[in-house]
Parts: structure tokens; C-alpha cells; sequence
């Protein structure tokens, strides 16, 4: 006996409410958009340069105690969180403490952090620095540049490869498809003020490269049944393809997403952001390569005749009966 | 079509069981890594009982390499360095004077008399009483440039020479400007090389970042602030004329000269040359030691060149005051007692012990050329990095199980297949990465544990496509051969697009990004493998053996 998450057969239909699906999913990237301006990403120092700091102390973490014996130090900005994770034991309090760059400071003095003890000390006496990073505003400027760049000539580079595996139409509804991902996990990052930083750039290049998965293998099909049933019309051929490809997708999906979530549980806090990234991503990712990208393609409308090379165009009923 | 030539099935797991052979240190890492060191330091100082016995822990004629766990696993100290390449401009114009002043020097009938002006540091200004001589005196200091070395830098010189009016102005050309930051910063380098290894930790990462940037990043030390000090200082030692002393630092040098604090003395400045006697460069060895006071000084030795120098200068100036300079601070300012023939002599200041080893392990490894500039600096405690690992690794174990499991669930035998690939592909990750000496982060973990699961993608991809062709095909050996040849299609043009993605990442990331990227782009590669070879000729030779009339996948 086997699992089937998915029924042998299926013959959803995918597309009866197709511009309901489309306008949903424009409705999200707007609200996600929005959030994204009006909220704004909480930027890790790699992007907006500063110090963390992560503590670790027998004794409970006081965030308001931390605060005021931080506040008369005049460093400015000081952002003071605790941090929970199920792996730590019970003598372990942990939190993270951001203070912004300081003027003319590229990168982090030891008198600055000796300050930052000092101070702690006389809260919590046994309180150790576990990690401290810190970034200045020239790399920081730069990073952000960089990290921008790469998801830009991510998206680019694999619209290019699906335009000479396939054709346009694809690559421009691949392409939407990623956009799509890309601002949804942007929209829950300001939404959820999860700390975005490099780590998380990685994460939707990742989710880029996933959902294009997605979408290929389902495009595949498109163009194999395009060529196999030349009378179909063109909802009819997508949704057999979606249908017969969709036991695939959720295996894959499930897989994937198996492997991700016991990282995010018991991975430790320090990836949990990067990690909780890829969820999302692999979930949205799915989502649009039935919904998204298929429905785009079915808008554009594609090229029935793969028979013959696409320099010679012959008419609609050149190969009807081939 | 489903049968695979025996070269291709030999090859297909002698590919599998030469990886898993590299992998197999990982296996072991605290024994191996052991051995390792005891290796190394058996080479470099000779061979202990107690050495012999760690470097037995792991067989000779077994793989070694490991794969190096990055900062955020272990712990340690990393660096982002600005080298500030146009501090060697200034040095360079000023020692351009004496030779620009000697060629000038015979035309004096021509040009006048000759004159240096004062002029912010990276040009030199030199005003001639003859203006209408500026033609000759140009033609002469231009005969001076030496033309460059670099790919670059063809065809250009390393000067340029133009004159305004009285006033000869000569400036650093662009061409030779690069040409000497690239200098600068591989200088730097060498020496930030150097003086980590004087401290003796183990395997720091020292590279180039782009046009003048230094990454340094050395596990298992305390803290950045601490590998700072090793690295921060100049170490810029220099021993120059003294002209007078000084209460004043601002006042007027006099052209040629410059005031410079004293290291212990508050208020103290000395007024001296600019051009130095000898500088650090000439030295070849430093050691820390005591004079006969008994206080702790540093002793040092010129090489030849240096030692007459030095020998020909204090033979010259008996009973003048000349300063040892570190770092533009004079440490001392003792009078010549006495012709110094041999080239060696012994620094004295108000030091400490460790204060006189530390300066002895600068001045040995050599002054920086330029100052640095730290842009980035990460401590990562070795706790931290400890805990990291451990979860990584009941992550990444509690994932595994539960693909494994679920997969065995979906697809019966052929799960078990794809199990087994699977288990070869995570072996094959880790023996790569032994192999071409990556480094995993924690990121990379995160990538593996994504592999383990996108990895199954390719099998999932065939089998259901094998189940589609049972519907319709002749016997299984068909639908076996249909469901791998229909898949490739998707299964390549899907894990092409995910690698490009990782070339970029791995092309634009730093760091833990690209340590990433890394295992991501190995994992798919391997996977893409294991899926289309080993799970193919796993399910070919159970086929063959069983000769089943049904197969339920």
C-alpha cells in the first residue's frame, strides 16, 4: 500500500477562476508592496552597517534594565531583544543587542565594546559576549548594492535560459512568477519585521531558483502536450499538464518542505530567519507556478506549432494532421 | 536502452565509492583533524612519542583532507580591511627629492638655483630662479621617469613632470598610482601573512577583496579586537637625523624636516629629517631582550647594505642625537656615543615585556606599507559556533529520517532505491567538498538539508513519470525506459536553472552566502547524478535479477 497524497487521476480544473487567481495574487503583491513602503524591512547591520551583539547570562534577560544601563551610554539607536529557542538550557538567556553606527567610525572600537560590557556587567554580573559582529557604512552601502544586483541577474540570467529552452511567453511567465515570490517574502520580511539581512538574500535567491523548479518541470509538460494534442485548446492543455504533474509537485513540495521545517525547529535561532524564508518561499513558489505562471502563459497565449522550427511560419493548419 | 555496458556501471560506482572515500574523514573529524595537526607539526619540529601517537589515530594511506568548518561553526575572529594605498604615495614623492634635486643640480646654469617648496604631501614642488630654464629643467626631470611594468600600465611612466610658471611640479602618473596599489596591497598582504603566522594560529584566511581590500579571518582566536592589535599596527620603523627639539607641534619644520611626538614623553616633539637614515626594511632580525639595565628593549640586525648605512651615518655624526621612529612617535632619541660598525644595536624605551616581544614580533614580520582601515569585524565565540554545529546536525539527521521515511512510504522499493542514492549523494556532498578544501557554514548546512529534499525532485520527477507509462506502455522494462527518458527533459532544464542561481550567488556572496552556494551548486550536480545513474542502475539490476511481469512504483 502506498501514501498518495495525491489521487492517481486528478482532473482539477485549474483554470475555471483564473482571473481570480491573478487579481488574488496582484492584490497580495500590492498589499505586500505597501507594507514594504510604509513599514519598511528591520535591516540587519549588513545592509545598514551597526553592531550586534549577542549576550548570554544565567540570569533572566531584563530588556529594560539592559536598555537604561545601554541608554546612558549615548550610542544612539540601541534595539535590545531577547531570543528564545527550545535547544537552549534553562541557565541560558540570550539576547541580541543592535546599536547603530557610530559617526566616523568605520567599524566597531574595543573601547566601545569594553563600554558595552561594563555596563551590562552591573546588570548582570555573569553576562558573556558570544558574538559580536559589526559592520561599517561603507560595506554595508555596498552590500546592499550587490545583494540587489544578484537577485536582478538571478531573475535575468533564468529568463534568458527558459527564452532559448522555450519560448517567450514562458520566460515572460516564469519570470512574473518570480517577481511574484520574490515581492510576496519581501511583503512578509516588513510584515513581520524578521531581521533581513545577507543571509536572507541567499534565501530568495534559493527561492528563485525553487520556484523556477517548480515552473520548468510544470512548463515542460506544457510544451510536451502542446505537441501531443495538437486539437486541445490551450486552457485544456494546461490543466492536463498541471493535473498529470501535480503529484509531483505536492512529493516534491513535501519533501522539501519535511527537510526545511525540522531545520527550523531544531536548526537553532541563528538560521531560523534564513530558514523561515525558504518555507515561505517553497510554499508561494508552488503556489505560483499552478497558479501564477500558468495563468500568465494562458493570457499570452503561446505557439501551437512546435514541429517545425520557429523561422518558418506556416499557417494554423500546417500540421493538424502530421 | 535500460541496460547500462559494464564500463558504465563499473565507472558509475567507482565515481560512488571514490567519493564516499573522501568522505569518510568527515566521519572521524575530531580523530583526523588530530592526526592532521600532529602531521603538520611533526614535519615542522621533528617527530615526539606523543606526536607519533596522535598522528596514529588515523591511518597514513587513508584520505585526510577535511572539510574546514567556517567561523560561524568554530568560532574566531574575521576582518574586513581598507589598505589606504595612497599613504605610499607621499613616501614615494619624498624619496624622489634627493635624485630629482642631483639631476637638476649640474644645470644650474641654465635654470638657476633650485628650491623646494612646501606642498600637500603627494607632489613635489620644486621653484627655479630662471624661469625661462623650465624647458631644460622639465626635459631633465622627465629623463628621471622609468617607464611600467604592468599589462595596464604599458606605455605610460611612473611620473608626470609639468611646470607652472617658476614652480616644477611632479606628481605620481594614474598608471604608476595603480601599479603601486596593487604593490601596496599585495605587500600588505605578505605581511599580515606573516605576522599571523609569527602568532601561530591555524589555518587563518587571508585574501584579497577586490582592488584594496584584505579579508582575514582566524578561527579559534578570542576576539576580533585581539587580532587587531596583531595586525593593526604600521610597525613603520625608521631611524632619522635629529634637528633640535620641540614644545610646539605646530610650528614651522623648516622645509625637508618634520615634527614628531615622542611615544612616552607628553609634550615632548623632536624636529627631524624627513629622510630617513635606515628604515625597518633593512632589517633582518629583531628579538626581544634587555639592556643592561635590565630593562626589556629590542635587539636588531641590519642586512649588509643597511649595516653600512647605519655604520657610515654614526661614524659620520658622533656625538649628535639621531631618533628611532615607530609609527611617526620617536621611542628614543640617544646621542651616538660611538662608530656602530656591525650593524646590529638594541631599541630601549619604557616597554614591557610583552609590550618589547610584541614590537620584536612586528618589526620580524616586516612594517605594513600603508595603514589599514577596518570596514567589518565579527567575533563568533566557539560556544556559539559549538551549539551551531550540534543543532545543525540533529537538524540535518531529524530531516534526513523523515525524507527517507517518507519516500519509502510513497514509492515502496523504488523509495528505497532513491533512499540509497540519496544516502550516496549526501556522502558524495561531503566528498567534494573534502576534495576541493571548501568550507561548510552554517548556511551551507542549510543548504545541504535543501539538497536532501530537492534532491528526491529528480526520482520523484522519474518515478511518476514511470507510473504515467504503466498506464499506457508494454511491460515494465518499457515504462521504466519511457519514465527516464521523458523525465530528463524537465530534470535538466530544472536543475540548470537552480544552478544558475547558485553560480550567481556563489559569484556575488561573501561569506557564509557563498559557503552556501557551495553546497547548494555540489548538491545539485551530485543529485542530479546519483538520480540519473545510481537510482537507474539500482533499479536496472534488481529488474534484471526479478525479470517481474508487474512493478508497482
Amino acid at each position: 500500500m502506498r501514501l498518495k497524497l495525491v489521487p492517481q487521476e486528478t482532473s482539477f480544473d485549474f483554470f475555471k477562476r483564473w482571473k481570480i487567481w491573478l487579481g488574488l495574487s496582484a492584490l497580495l503583491m500590492v498589499v505586500a508592496f505597501g507594507s514594504f513602503m510604509l513599514r519598511g524591512l528591520n535591516y540587519g547591520i549588513d545592509f545598514r552597517g551597526g553592531t550586534t551583539i549577542r549576550t548570554e547570562s544565567a540570569q533572566p534577560v531584563d530588556v529594560a534594565a539592559y536598555r537604561e544601563a545601554l541608554g546612558v551610554l549615548g550610542m544612539g539607536d540601541v534595539v535590545i531583544s531577547e531570543v528564545f529557542d527550545p535547544a537552549f538550557d534553562d541557565d541560558q538567556n540570550v539576547a541580541m543587542i543592535r546599536i547603530q553606527a557610530q559617526d566616523d567610525e568605520e567599524a566597531v572600537t574595543a573601547e566601545m565594546i569594553a563600554q558595552v560590557r561594563t555596563a551590562l556587567q552591573a546588570v548582570a554580573p555573569d553576562i558573556q559576549f558570544v558574538s559580536v559582529e559589526s559592520v561599517g557604512p561603507k560595506v554595508s552601502g555596498e552590500l546592499i548594492q550587490t545583494a540587489v544586483l544578484a537577485v536582478v541577474l538571478a531573475i535575468g540570467a533564468v529568463l534568458v535560459y527558459i527564452w532559448l529552452r522555450f519560448e517567450w511567453q514562458f520566460a515572460l511567465a516564469a519570470v512574473v512568477a518570480l517577481v511574484h515570490d520574490v515581492i510576496l517574502t519581501i511583503g512578509i520580511f516588513s510584515e513581520v519585521q524578521i531581521k533581513f539581512d545577507l543571509a536572507i538574500i541567499a534565501a530568495l535567491l534559493t527561492i528563485v531558483g525553487y520556484s523556477l523548479n517548480d515552473t520548468v518541470v510544470v512548463f515542460d509538460r506544457v510544451r510536451e502536450n502542446l505537441r501531443k494534442y495538437k486539437k486541445k485548446s490551450l486552457p485544456e492543455v494546461l490543466n492536463l499538464s498541471i493535473n498529470e504533474t501535480l503529484s509531483r509537485t505536492v512529493m516534491t513540495s513535501v519533501t522539501t518542505l519535511l527537510a526545511l521545517v525540522s531545520l527550523f525547529v531544531l536548526g537553532g535561532d541563528v538560521i531560523r530567519g534564513f530558514v523561515f524564508a525558504m518555507i515561505w518561499g517553497v510554499i508561494v513558489g508552488t503556489y505560483s507556478s499552478v497558479f501564477v505562471a500558468s495563468s500568465i502563459l494562458l493570457y499570452l497565449g503561446v505557439k501551437r506549432d512546435w514541429s517545425k522550427p520557429s523561422s518558418t511560419s506556416g499557417n494554423q493548419f500546417a500540421n493538424v494532421d502530421a | 536502452m535500460l541496460q547500462f555496458d559494464l564500463w558504465k556501471k563499473a565507472l558509475i560506482w567507482l565515481t560512488c565509492a571514490v567519493g564516499l572515500w573522501l568522505a569518510l574523514p568527515n566521519a572521524f573529524y575530531t580523530r583526523v583533524e588530530h592526526h592532521n595537526d600532529a602531521v603538520a607539526a611533526i614535519e615542522l619540529g621533528g617527530a615526539t612519542p606523543e606526536l607519533e601517537q596522535q598522528a596514529g589515530e588515523w591511518p597514513n594511506w587513508m584520505p585526510s583532507a577535511l572539510v574546514n568548518l567556517g567561523l560561524d561553526l568554530r568560532g574566531g575572529a574575521h576582518l574586513l580591511a581598507e589598505v589606504q594605498v595612497q599613504d605610499v604615495y607621499a613616501n614615494r614623492m619624498q624619496a624622489m627629492w634627493p635624485e630629482i634635486r642631483d639631476a637638476l643640480r649640474p644645470e644650474r646654469a641654465t635654470i638657476g638655483t633650485i628650491r623646494l617648496q612646501p606642498s600637500d604631501s603627494e607632489e613635489i614642488r620644486v621653484r627655479i630662479s630662471q624661469p625661462e630654464g623650465m624647458a631644460r629643467a622639465l626635459q631633465v626631470v622627465r629623463e628621471l621617469a622609468r617607464p611600467i611594468q604592468t599589462l595596464t600600465g604599458a606605455g605610460s611612466t611612473d611620473i608626470e613632470v609639468r611646470g607652472e610658471g617658476d614652480v616644477l611640479i611632479v606628481t605620481l602618473s594614474e598608471a604608476e598610482k595603480l601599479a603601486s596599489d596593487d604593490r601596496t596591497v599585495r605587500q600588505s598582504l605578505e605581511i599580515i601573512r606573516r605576522r599571523i603566522d609569527e602568532v601561530g594560529t591555524r589555518e587563518p584566511t587571508i585574501q584579497r577583496q577586490g582592488k584594496d581590500r584584505i579579508l582575514i579571518q582566524v578561527p579559534g582566536i578570542g576576539s576580533a579586537s585581539e587580532l587587531k592589535e596583531i595586525i593593526g599596527t604600521t610597525a613603520q620603523l625608521t631611524f632619522n637625523p635629529v634637528v633640535g627639539r620641540a614644545s610646539d607641534p605646530d610650528a614651522n619644520p623648516g622645509v625637508g624636516n618634520k615634527i614628531v611626538p615622542s611615544l612616552d614623553e607628553e609634550g615632548v616633539y623632536y624636529t627631524l629629517e624627513s629622510a630617513a637614515v635606515v628604515t625597518g626594511e633593512e632589517l633582518v632580525d629583531a628579538q626581544p631582550a634587555y639592556d643592561q639595565n635590565g630593562r626589556p628593549a629590542v635587539n636588531f640586525r641590519f642586512n649588509t647594505s643597511g649595516a653600512r648605512k647605519f655604520g657610515d651615518y654614526t661614524a659620520e655624526n658622533i656625538g649628535s642625537p639621531f631618533a628611532i621612529v615607530l609609527d611617526d612617535e620617536v621611542i628614543s632619541a640617544p646621542v651616538i656615543q660611538s662608530h656602530i660598525p656591525g650593524g646590529s644595536g638594541i631599541i630601549t624605551g619604557n616597554f614591557t615585556v610583552e609590550e618589547s616581544t610584541h614590537l620584536a614580533v612586528l618589526l620580524r614580520a616586516g612594517a605594513l606599507p600603508a595603514g589599514l582601515e577596518f570596514l567589518e569585524e565579527r567575533t563568533i565565540g566557539p560556544e556559539l559556533g559549538q551549539d551551531s554545529i550540534e543543532a545543525g546536525r540533529i537538524a540535518t539527521t531529524v530531516a534526513f529520517a523523515a525524507v527517507l521515511v517518507f519516500m519509502a512510504l510513497s514509492y515502496g522499493l523504488f523509495g528505497i532505491f532513491a533512499n540509497i542514492a540519496l544516502l550516496i549523494n549526501v556522502g558524495l556532498i561531503f566528498g567534494l567538498l573534502s576534495l576541493i578544501g571548501a568550507t561548510l557554514t552554517l548556511p551551507g548546512i542549510a543548504g545541504i538539508v535543501l539538497t536532501v529534499g530537492m534532491a528526491v525532485d529528480a526520482n520523484v520527477l522519474v518515478f511518476e513519470r514511470i507510473r504515467e507509462e504503466l498506464k499506457t506502455s508494454r511491460g515494465p522494462a518499457r515504462a521504466i525506459e519511457l519514465g527516464y527518458e521523458k523525465a530528463l527533459s524537465a530534470i535538466v532544464d530544472a536543475n540548470i536553472t537552480t544552478f544558475i542561481t547558485a553560480v550567481i550567488l556563489f559569484a556575488m556572496g561573501s561569506g557564509p552566502v557563498r559557503g552556501f552556494a557551495i553546497t547548494l551548486g555540489l548538491g545539485i550536480m551530485t543529485s542530479v547524478f546519483t538520480a540519473i545513474y545510481v537510482t537507474r542502475l539500482l533499479i536496472v539490476t534488481w529488474y534484471d535479477r526479478r525479470r517481474p511481469k508487474s512493478i508497482e512504483v
